[in-house]
């Protein structure tokens, strides 16, 4: 397995970019090197023949349970929502205020 | 030489009493954010769990359109960031959906049937609602509904117009309210819509590139917007330019549809298996178990119509467009005992315009199936005709008496005694001498102005066909 980056910098930053990372153009190169590595000791799993085996999609070997159709949280005084409210920077008339997003 | 090519994505909310991943409740129009916990918001260390009916419900649905029920489904992470979206991701169900496959049959307006594909259908959560209005420069987060509980029913590109399009939406609705697991209430957004359209020339084997169209509410908007569309891409392609794939969003004040936002950066949504969600496993008694409690589906419901009632295809797909109209409809054929021909009238014609003309749904209908029925019966047998009884329909519309009360105190009880018809009749005769000896003379057509004149002295009263006898008889004395 070559530890050679598979990938580049751009893609490092488009990544942080669509998780909302700032990266200055200086962060990228420690960035896609730490990266590059994490990838290569995960592609030491392609040595492993995989054929026919159908991937997991968690780690436990176990199905969701399921919980019944019922209201468990309902807050009709609005303790709750205060509670919440409080960690807030900004509300007014019970919503939460963000920064103005127009599509 | 062009032709449209139309696929559909419906997210219809499922009727839970609480959320698909918490315990908070899903009621609309409470306050903004008193049924937003902990699960809905994305606190730090909690955990979703599945709600049993949100399942037990999408395979209601699949199981109505002839689905594959997946034995294990993934819940996926779908990334994107937006104010109304706590956890910076939606949980959804992306390479693994829980309803695979299935067909929805639509009828056309000249009476075919059409069958449309249904690719497959998966469960997610809702976002919340931003409000942009007046919060100088903010934008307001309402987290009520994030977390509602939706099935995203995709259909294959197989719909060819608008109007196609419209009936599969109509179609699905009314399936979603018969199997009881959406209100389909489209202005409190239970049942929404984007529409993926594109064109190519008549004989092209390859589809053109779509346009997706966000969110339209309502039928009608959905055949505008679809319209619209179209002519906008035929004239690109025209004027020699090229479809972008984009989304785009409605109008309706303008009619026209606008660019929303190119499709690169923001469509890479890099899913991923939620962990903090197991595999679905469904069984095979589980899903007996739900076909257990389908109910008689609208196509059925539609054949036992035409067989049992002997409707016309058209009586019987207005009838069975509701639930609701179909049940009114064979209690007023049971308690009336008059033909279900005319129960059919009375309904799609009387009944369907008054209820469009007060924008009412069957169930506000001022005039219940015992009503409906009492005067059902008075045509049956006899005592009004139906020309009156459509007099006695706009009383009973507006008032609250029963109807032979009604008949009684306004007279309107119909004529069918032959002497005291004979006695209207002679005193048309003779009222119009010439008219009669014109007749008499040979000018046949007059027999219908006599039949007026008839109708006209007795208020419409006299029974129509008793007069058509006795007046050929009494004019074709010399």
């Amino acid at each position: 397995m070559s530890a050679k980056p598979t990938f580049s910098e751009e893609i490092v930053a488009k990544v942080a970019h669509l998780a909302r990372l700032e990266l200055k153009p200086a962060d990228l190169p420690p960035y896609h090197e730490g990266l590059s590595r994490i990838l290569a000791w995960i592609e030491q799993m392609a040595a492993i023949d995989t054929q026919g085996i159908e991937p997991m999609a968690h780690p436990f070997d176990l199905a969701q349970p399921l919980r019944e159709d019922k209201v468990t949280e309902a807050d009709p005084e609005g303790k709750q929502q205060r509670k919440f409210q409080a960690l807030a920077p900004a509300i007014a008339a019970g919503l939460y205020l963000v920064p103005k997003v127009i599509e | 030489m062009w032709e449209t090519i139309i696929g559909l994505e419906v997210h219809a909310q499922l009727a839970t009493k609480s959320k698909i991943f918490s315990g908070a409740s899903t009621a609309y129009g409470a306050l903004p954010n008193t049924q937003a916990c902990a699960i809905d918001l994305g606190m730090p260390g909690v955990l979703p769990v599945l709600n049993k009916d949100v399942v037990l419900m999408a395979i209601k649905f699949g199981l109505g359109v002839g689905s594959q029920i997946a034995k294990r489904s993934i819940f996926a992470r779908k990334n994107y960031f937006y104010p109304d979206l706590p956890k910076g991701y939606q949980i959804s169900q992306y390479e693994f959906p829980i309803v695979i496959g299935g067909s929805l049959d639509i009828a056309l307006e000249e009476g075919n049937m059409k069958r449309i594909g249904i690719t497959r259908a998966h469960l997610e959560e809702d976002a919340g609602k931003s409000l942009h209005e007046d919060f100088k420069g903010m934008t307001g987060i309402d987290l009520n509904r994030a977390g509602t509980p939706l099935l995203e029913i995709v259909s294959e590109p197989d719909m060819r117009s608008a109007k196609e399009a419209v009936a599969y939406l109509k179609t699905l609705h009314a399936l979603l309210r018969y199997l009881e697991i959406c209100d389909g209430n489209m202005q409190e957004g239970s049942f929404r819509c984007d529409a993926n359209v594109s064109v190519r020339k008549k004989g092209q084997e390859k589809f053109g590139t779509r346009a997706e169209i966000k969110n339209v509410n309502s039928f009608r908007f959905v055949e505008r917007a679809i319209n619209y569309e179209v002519e906008r891409q035929i004239a690109v392609i025209s004027a020699g330019g090229t479809i972008v794939q984009e989304t785009r969003l409605y109008d309706a004040e303008k009619n026209e549809t606008r660019s929303m936002r190119a499709k690169e950066e923001a469509n890479d949504y890099r899913y991923f298996p939620d962990p903090d969600l197991l595999p679905l496993m469904v069984d095979e008694q589980t899903i007996e178990s739900v076909r257990k409690t389908l109910p008689e589906l609208p196509q059925e419901k539609h054949q036992r119509f035409i067989t049992d009632y002997q409707l016309t295809a058209y009586d019987a797909t207005v009838l069975v467009s509701s639930r609701e109209m179909a049940d009114y409809f064979e209690e007023v054929v049971t308690l009336s005992q008059a033909s279900p021909k005319l129960v059919a009238n009375w309904i799609t014609v009387e009944l369907a315009s008054s209820l469009n003309k007060f924008n009412l749904s069957i169930m506000e209908s001022p005039i219940k199936t015992d009503r409906l029925s009492d005067l059902l019966k008075r045509i049956h047998d006899n005592t009004v005709s139906g020309k009156i009884a459509k007099e006695i329909f706009g009383l009973l519309w507006e008032g609250t008496e029963a109807v032979d009360v009604l008949i009684e105190q306004k007279g309107l009880k119909q004529i069918t005694d032959d002497a005291a018809i004979i006695a209207l009749i002679d005193q048309v005769i003779h009222q119009f001498p010439e008219q009669l000896a014109e007749y008499r003379s040979g000018k046949d057509r007059l027999f219908a102005f006599f039949v007026g004149q008839v109708m006209k002295v007795c208020a419409g009263k006299a029974n129509p066909a008793r007069v058509n006898i006795l007046l050929k008889e009494r004019l074709g004395e010399k």
